[in-house]
């Protein structure tokens, strides 16, 4: 399969491989053989009702979890070696988190930087300024020294995806982000991600329940099937040239 | 009288000091984690360590410490086994340390030990020797704790970043428990082994009504510990009470204090 990899545009390149991925709870097999590959461009929406394994497979993605068969690659790399957890960011299911959490906006923002490569590395100024950056994109400068918990659903929504912007990456992993919060909130944030997909260089893969608003961008049909998990796909064909640009940068250009 | 003349009160005191910097710090992790209880489990098995050290002439505090390191290993394995029922084998390692530890201890009735010291604190038994421990472990834990502030921060929040992040999940998982092992063995002597956790999760309680940012958060509790733990030991020091308890109960009533400036705030 990876032989076969020049073969592809350069705006193609193979961001999230799943070859043959299987897991078990004891005897309860909850994947079985799944298999996909996400490019470069790709919005992928990963569909399926509760237990169908959405998280089981999103945690060995994240690397919190090993496939018990199958291998699982990022950007190429099979995930065991795989080191470049910057070109990943990670936006969390909004009910995961605990609303009396003692946290401000600008301290989760900032907690996007805090990973294995600035491991002892104190906060530069240059963080800092990213972090305003992030929250100027997402307009939730205001919001920058309020308790996360005190926020509304939108709110939180545009947190944790500035915490995931921060990083300038290249795949977005979104866990079931549209849960509790109203029609119009998800409407408004699905927006958001559907014009960072057209106009911007980035990679989605967002789990989800069976959604009406992803379906529609995603199409119907699923480009996947794995027992009770579906992938739909849409590739984004309207930036000719794949040139690496700072998203952030670009984002806060366009206002 | 004035007690603080007193070298064996000045000792307390010091060591009591230290330990309320530390222990709260490391129970406010424990209870962002909804791991509050571990601090319960550790001291329990540590007490069995301190029953093992005093039965075989071993320094006591060592064996404890010993014991609890072993029992925060354990807890970890165990909580892979029955994954989301983390809580079972936090019961099941708290449960093995109690049992432990009464046997030894009526196998060492011949003894001169004082149980109660152990049990409840004291503040007359602290050594030289102990305060001197006391006080490597508060450096070694606000060393670790500080130079990866940032990155125990995340963890606590959102355990999926931090695995993104490229952290080593597992590995921080085991070091918040060790150096909770640590505090937790320093701390018995001065507090109690049946009140240490107090000392571990209510200044985080208070911290969580409170603080509005993280960095608040490790302020406020550190400094809720301290106030609680010198009064504390000063009044039961001067009318002779158990040092653990009357800690604890000043604990609270600052917990219901900061309930009620919430209440205000709202």
């Amino acid at each position: 399969m990876r032989t076969s990899e020049s073969s592809f545009a350069p705006c193609h390149r193979e961001i999230l491989a799943l070859d043959r991925v299987s897991y078990a709870y004891g005897s309860q097999r909850v994947l079985d053989g799944v298999t996909f590959i996400a490019r470069e461009r790709d919005f992928v929406g990963l569909i399926g009702s509760n237990g169908a394994g959405k998280t089981t497979l999103l945690r060995m993605i994240v690397g919190l979890l090993k496939p018990q068969h199958g291998e699982i690659r990022l950007f190429g790399t099979p995930i065991g070696r795989f080191k470049d957890w910057h070109l990943i960011g990670y936006v969390p299911q909004r009910s995961h988190f605990n609303p009396l959490f003692p946290a401000t906006v600008r301290e989760v923002v900032l907690s996007g930087l805090y990973g294995r490569r600035k491991l002892l590395r104190r906060v530069t100024r240059e963080d800092i300024s990213r972090a305003d950056d992030a929250m100027g994109v997402l307009r939730i400068e205001d919001l920058a020294d309020k308790r996360i918990g005190a926020l509304s659903g939108g709110q939180q929504q545009r947190v944790f995806l500035a915490r995931a912007l921060i990083n300038n990456p290249k795949l977005l992993l979104l866990d079931e982000p549209m849960s509790g919060v109203d029609a119009q909130t998800q409407a408004n944030f699905f927006q958001l991600l559907r014009h960072m997909h057209q106009h911007h260089h980035l990679t989605f893969l967002m789990v989800s329940h069976d959604l009406e608003t992803v379906l529609s961008y995603l199409g119907r049909e699923p480009k996947e099937t794995s027992g009770k998990l579906a992938f739909h796909v849409r590739h984004s064909h309207d930036l000719e040239d794949c040139e690496e640009t700072d998203l952030l940068h670009t984002l806060r250009k366009e206002g | 009288m004035d007690i603080f003349s007193f070298e064996f009160f000045q000792r307390a005191l010091a060591g009591g000091a230290l330990i309320a910097v530390t222990a709260p710090l490391m129970g406010l992790f424990l209870v962002l984690r909804r791991l509050a209880m571990i601090g319960d489990t550790l001291s329990h098995v540590s007490i069995a360590g301190v029953a093992l050290g005093f039965l075989i002439n071993v320094y006591p505090i060592a064996v404890g410490l010993a014991f609890a390191i072993v029992a925060s290993f354990g807890i970890e394995a165990l909580r892979k086994t029955y994954r989301s029922f983390a809580e079972l084998s936090i019961a099941i390692i708290m449960a093995g340390g109690i049992a432990l530890a009464s046997l030894l201890f009526t196998m060492g009735k011949g003894f001169n030990v004082d149980v109660n010291s152990y049990l409840f604190g004291s503040i007359y038994t602290l050594s030289r020797t102990d305060l001197a421990v006391i006080a490597a472990i508060t450096a070694a834990v606000l060393a670790v704790v500080l130079l990866l502030r940032k990155e125990l921060f995340l963890l606590a929040f959102d355990e999926e970043a931090a695995s993104v992040g490229g952290l080593p999940v597992r590995f921080f998982n085991l070091l918040i428990s060790v150096l909770t092992a640590l505090v937790i063995s320093a701390a018995i002597k001065i507090v109690g082994a049946l009140l240490v956790s107090a000392l571990l999760t209510i200044p985080a309680a208070c911290g969580l009504v409170l603080a509005r940012s993280f960095r608040q958060a490790i302020g406020l509790v550190m400094a809720i510990g301290e106030a609680a733990v010198v009064l504390g030991l000063w009044l039961a020091g001067v009318w002779n009470l158990a040092p653990g308890g009357t800690v604890v109960l000043l604990l609270i009533a600052m917990l219901l204090g900061s309930l009620a400036v919430r209440r205000m705030r709202v």
